[in-house]
């Protein structure tokens, strides 16, 4: 079942991040293109955990977890700088 | 007793990384255990002058309640997304609304601007702790009254029972 | 094999969630509306395939493993915090555009 259900789940995940890189290119605006980035990392997360399902290995997992922290930084680092043009206040 | 906030600034801080940690450490063995005890003691110690006073959790049962109401209101909320966003766009009334609230703790102010973020329809967009005022931007607005009666009702209230402020 | 179903189950739930914030992020008019499909639908989404895996892990190893509960956690922490900051971020291009001539 879950032979099936991957691949499926994969396709799904891979048209969401196609869609967030149009965005990504489309913009208009800055913080829409953050956004897309941020969705990006997190869809990105979910396609490295069903890699991980399939492979039965735990080595997935901390990929999984350093880009999610990444991620949220680069969010909040880029946030930081549009607001102020400084990262560290 | 007058020695513990001294050693242990936020045992909240330092049970929360001894548990992460163990959970993170590939096995439970001694060793890991020790090092968790370590961490969770020493980074909250070195930190300690950067948090700011915890308030005091008055009822931790109303917290769970609360706590499944809110794990509840994200699913409910996703599909809601799920619906406005694959139906007829031109039917949506997205507006700003300012919910006054009468939250002074900054905590419990940020874990109520994280609640409305992540249920129906609203996102957090500001909050003005000095005016009391929580910005909110919300996909689809039917009625703008009722919607700031259900975010008072539904998370502001028991917050402000659950850390009795 | 019923633990199959449930994982089988979290995984398309979740991958239709997410697929559904993305579309909500290409499809949108504005913004502020384009910031709700990512916060919620997606964040909910990609830890219900995180969940999956955490089950999936579980039944193949016979104990309990809650380390991928800590990836969940981390992002319902997380989205709300990012959105917050997006919005603020979005607020002040939007009033600086509009400040200059």
């Amino acid at each position: 079942m879950l032979n099936f259900v991957i691949p499926v789940a994969l396709a799904m995940l891979a048209i969401a991040m196609g869609l967030n890189l149009l965005r990504l290119v489309k913009g208009p605006s800055t913080p829409d293109r953050i956004l897309a980035l941020d969705t990006l990392t997190i869809n990105t997360i979910a396609v490295v955990m069903l890699i991980g399902i399939t492979a039965s290995s735990a080595a997935y997992f901390e990929a999984a977890l350093l880009i999610a922290m990444m991620g949220f930084i680069g969010t909040v680092a880029l946030c930081k700088f549009l607001l102020g043009g400084d990262i560290i206040e | 007793m007058t020695l513990f906030p001294r050693v242990l600034p936020q045992p909240t801080i330092t049970l929360g990384i001894m548990g992460l940690w163990m959970v993170l450490a590939p096995s439970a063995s001694l060793g890991n255990l020790l090092l968790a005890v370590i961490l969770g003691v020493s980074i909250p110690w070195i930190t300690r002058s950067f948090w700011p006073d915890r308030p005091y959790l008055a009822r931790p049962l109303t917290g769970i309640v609360l706590f499944v109401r809110v794990v509840g209101d994200i699913i409910v909320a996703s599909w809601e997304v799920a619906r406005l966003v694959v139906g007829p766009l031109d039917r949506l009334k997205p507006a700003f609304i300012d919910v006054p609230i009468e939250i002074d703790d900054p905590f419990v102010a940020t874990l109520l601007a994280s609640i409305v973020s992540l249920t129906p329809g609203t996102v957090s967009v500001d909050i003005d702790r000095a005016a009391g005022i929580l910005n909110v931007h919300a996909l689809n607005v039917a009625d703008e009254a009722e919607m700031i009666a259900a975010i008072k009702r539904r998370y502001e209230a028991p917050l402000k029972r659950v850390f009795g402020c | 094999m019923i633990v199959d179903i449930v994982i089988s189950l979290l995984i398309l739930v979740g991958a239709t969630f997410a697929l559904v914030g993305s579309i909500g992020l290409a499809r949108l008019p504005d913004f502020f509306t384009r910031l709700h499909g990512p916060t919620k639908a997606t964040t909910l989404g990609v830890g219900s395939v995180v969940i999956a895996s955490l089950i999936h892990s579980g039944a193949a190893t016979g104990g309990v493993s809650l380390r991928e509960l800590a990836i969940s956690l981390f992002l319902f922490i997380t989205a709300p915090v990012s959105a917050h900051l997006l919005a603020k971020a979005a607020l002040k291009t939007r009033a600086n555009r509009s400040a200059k001539p």
